[in-house]
This record gives structure tokens, C-alpha cells and sequence, in this order.
């Protein structure tokens, strides 16, 4: 098949389907996906988890595909990219699952560009700055992927018998995306704590600035209690999660850090959209196209 | 030619030496009067392909004649690489790239954590020597790892254990 401009080529098969220029709207990504709601469920919690955990995704996946061309190497710039696609792929099963759960129109894209900083549900764990622009750096990023993929890790692979079809059929196969994440932070972990006096600094100073919002993870929500047997309680991943990352952290001659978590905003944590400034900063650059032209196809 | 022989008959977009139905992504093909019902699955969560699958698969009926077609998308049970045929891995290996290990069903509890790269026994796929090294676990698609041969130098890729 050739084609006379580019233009051309990527409009190809559209037909009457003209796509939004910024959005994934080319492709329903639960076309066909069992959808029945479970009989019971509570349909504000279960949107709200399903953005909850689509949005950890989301922002993440932005946070990582910073780095393309940025990383230490190419290897790692496919590595983070490669990583930060499996997680963009998450949150778009999750964001649809929530529009469609919601029942009021909104669909993948919506969600993801056309929401506002305080109704995004992700923990603030995904959303600090750790480079690779000023203030950031690549050790503070793989601390993160390695606490943030432990922690997911354990969730789906118990989300895995959720009573949604959805959300069980999206953790298992991210069980299998997520374990090839956390061996790869778990590695350079090592990496970098056995290398040199000041790589080793550098990984210290790294888990040092991320540890405050690690125990956001574990705070059991609201949302998640009302969901029995639909959403997986955090709380009780504490002793597992701990567990592997003692083995690394054992394995790298590291110490687990004592720092103290972030307090909550008047009782509020990122669940409940109460954010630090990254993230409006983050969402300013991830949105500004589909916000500047709204509805644009192609 | 029936609906299912077509379908089976289009290629991986990013692995063309391959079938969808080689892959393993390929999971049901429903035939009534003019009208066909093609079910895919995804490889991994975010694998940009699957519109092309789907485009492909609709230009494939379309030209075969069939005018209705409707290509839908499974999640459950997930896709892993023990899909991918006995002829997929044959013709992989032909094309230079190695094909994955069998896996077998997850076992039940934590997933283990790997420390260091696990041993992988991936034979080179040109001069069939077991002596290769893992560069990079990740590759140009979401489903390979990148390998070097010890024995001949050549880097491959290898479609990894998923």
C-alpha cells in the first residue's frame, strides 16, 4: 500500500470513523468484553475504584514516558517507555470500565483529558516530579517503579478473583506486565547500591524522597471497603509488599527508610483528589492539545 | 473460502512471519449467512497492534466477500505466550528470532521475585548455541527481550516467557 503524504497514511480506513486527533477514540478497548455489572454493586464506588486504579496508571505511564530519550541508556529508554505503554494500556481498560460503570457518557478520553486535578484519584506516590527534568533523577525513579509495582502487583493478583469481570480479567493479565516491572526496579535497585560510593548515595537519597507516600498505598479507603469481594482492601498487602521489598532492599545492603508519611490535606490523600502541585503541572502538558482543540478529528 | 480460513490468514502486524491464529490472539471465528463475527484478544494490556489486527482482519473479510464483519475483543482468559503455535515458534526461529519457553499455569500465590535475570536456556536462533546473554529485558515491541549470542556475536530477540 503506498500513499502520497503521511497524512494520508494515517487517515487510511477511518472512513466514516473520523478519529479524535488526541484521544485513542479508533478503538473501544472493551469492544466485546463481558460488561455485566455484578448484582449489588455500588456503582459510584465501583466507578471510583476503577478510576482509582486506572488513574495510578495513567499518571505513572506520563511520569515514565518523561524519560524516552532522557535515561541513562537506550536500553532503559525502551525499558521505561515499554513499561509506561503496559500501564497506559491498564488505565485505558480501567477508564473505559469507569465510564462505562458510570453510565453518564464519558468515555476513556473524556476521563483522561478533560478532567480537572481534584477529580483525579490516583495516590501522590505516581505523581512527584523524579526527573528527568530539574529536581528529578533516575535512582528517586526507579525507587518509585519498585515500590509502585510491588504494591500493584499484590493488588491484581488478588483483584484477580474480583467479582467484576472487568477489573479480574484486567489484573490478570497485568499480573504477568507488572512482575516484569518490579524484577526490573528490583535490578537496577541492586544496580545502583552496588556500584559506586555515589550511585549508592544516589539510591539512598532516591527511596528517601518517594518513602513519605509510600503509606498512602496501604490506607484502606472508603471507596475500597464498600466493595467487598469487588475491590482489594490495601491494608492486608502491607506484610507481603514489605516482604519484597525487604528482600531487596536485604539483598542491596540497603535500610529500610523511617521517614514519616505525608500528612493528608484536612483529612485528604489522593484518592479523595487532594494532590501536590506536580500534578497539576503533569496534567497541563498531558492535556493541553485536546483541551486547546476540542473534538478535533482526523 | 470460509471465514475462518481467511481470518486465520492475516498476519501479525508487528511479527509478520506469523498468523494471528499462529500467535494465538485469534480465539473464535463465527460464520451466519453474510454476516461474520471475529474474536481477538489482546498480547499485553497497552499492545498498540490490536487496531491493526482489527483493521486487518475486516480488509481480509471485506475483500473474501463478507460484508458484515465485526471484529471483537476477549480480555479473559488472558493471552500468554503458550498461545503462540508449535508452527508460530517454528517459523519465529526461521525468521532469527527466538521463540519463548513453555510456561504453564501460574501457580497459585505471591509471584516470585527475580533478583537477578532468571537463567533463561534461549538457544541462539543462528548458530543454535546455548551460550547467549540477556541485554535488555525490553525491545522494539512490548513482547521481546533483546539477546546476544556468545558463540557467534550476533544480537537477536526473543519473544519472552509472558
Amino acid at each position: 500500500m503506498s500513499f502520497d503524504n503521511a497524512y494520508e497514511a494515517i487517515n487510511d480506513g477511518a472512513g466514516e470513523d473520523a478519529h479524535w486527533a488526541f484521544g485513542t477514540g479508533f478503538d473501544d478497548p472493551l469492544a466485546g468484553v463481558d460488561r455485566a455489572l455484578p448484582a449489588g454493586v455500588p456503582v459510584a464506588e465501583l466507578t471510583a475504584y476503577c478510576l482509582m486504579l486506572g488513574d495510578d496508571a495513567l499518571v505513572l505511564s506520563q511520569r515514565l514516558a518523561e524519560w524516552c530519550s532522557r535515561a541513562p541508556e537506550l536500553e532503559e529508554d525502551v525499558a521505561l517507555a515499554n513499561i509506561a505503554l503496559d500501564l497506559l494500556g491498564q488505565a485505558r481498560l480501567l477508564l473505559s470500565r469507569a465510564g462505562e460503570v458510570e453510565g453518564a457518557g464519558r468515555d476513556e478520553d473524556t476521563l483522561a483529558y478533560l478532567r480537572d486535578e481534584h477529580e483525579f484519584r490516583n495516590v501522590r506516590l505516581v505523581e512527584i516530579d523524579c526527573g528527568p527534568g530539574p529536581g528529578g533523577d533516575f535512582a528517586s525513579t526507579i525507587a518509585r517503579l519498585l515500590v509502585f509495582s510491588s504494591w500493584r502487583l499484590a493488588v491484581f493478583s488478588r483483584l484477580v478473583e474480583s467479582a467484576d469481570p472487568v477489573l479480574s480479567a484486567v489484573a490478570a493479565k497485568g499480573v504477568k506486565e507488572l512482575a516484569y516491572h518490579r524484577d526490573h526496579a528490583a535490578q537496577w535497585t541492586l544496580r545502583l547500591a552496588g556500584g559506586t560510593e555515589y550511585s549508592r548515595e544516589r539510591m539512598v537519597a532516591g527511596l528517601a524522597r518517594v518513602w513519605p507516600l509510600v503509606g498512602e498505598l496501604f490506607d484502606p479507603h472508603p471507596v475500597e471497603l464498600a466493595l467487598p469481594g469487588v475491590a482489594v482492601d490495601p491494608s492486608l498487602l502491607r506484610p507481603e509488599v514489605d516482604q519484597v521489598l525487604d528482600t531487596v532492599f536485604g539483598a542491596a545492603g540497603l535500610h529500610r527508610p523511617e521517614i514519616a508519611p505525608l500528612s493528608p490535606v484536612a483529612g485528604r490523600t489522593g484518592r479523595d483528589g487532594a494532590h501536590t502541585e506536580a500534578l497539576g503541572y503533569l496534567l497541563a502538558e498531558m492535556q493541553y492539545l485536546a483541551r486547546s482543540l476540542p473534538g478535533a478529528s482526523w | 473460502m470460509t471465514a475462518r480460513a481467511v481470518a486465520e490468514g492475516v498476519l501479525d502486524p508487528e511479527l509478520p512471519v506469523l498468523t494471528l491464529a499462529e500467535l494465538g490472539v485469534l480465539r473464535e471465528v463465527i460464520e451466519s449467512d453474510d454476516r461474520v463475527v471475529v474474536t481477538i484478544t489482546p498480547t499485553y494490556s497497552g499492545c498498540p497492534a490490536i487496531e491493526e489486527m482489527r483493521r486487518d482482519l475486516r480488509t481480509a473479510l471485506t475483500e473474501a466477500g463478507y460484508r458484515d464483519v465485526e471484529v471483537r475483543t476477549v480480555l479473559a482468559p488472558a493471552w500468554t505466550t503458550d498461545w503462540i503455535s508449535e508452527s508460530g515458534r517454528r517459523k519465529l526461529l526461521e525468521h532469527g528470532i527466538a521463540p519463548p519457553a513453555r510456561v504453564g499455569p501460574r501457580p497459585a500465590g505471591p509471584v516470585p521475585l527475580n533478583l537477578v535475570p532468571p537463567p533463561a536456556r534461549v538457544p541462539c536462533p543462528r548458530c543454535g548455541s546455548a551460550e547467549t546473554t540477556e541485554l535488555s529485558r525490553f525491545s522494539a515491541t512490548a513482547c521481546k527481550a533483546l539477546r546476544r549470542c556468545e558463540s557467534c556475536r550476533e544480537p537477536f530477540e526473543h519473544v519472552k516467557e509472558l
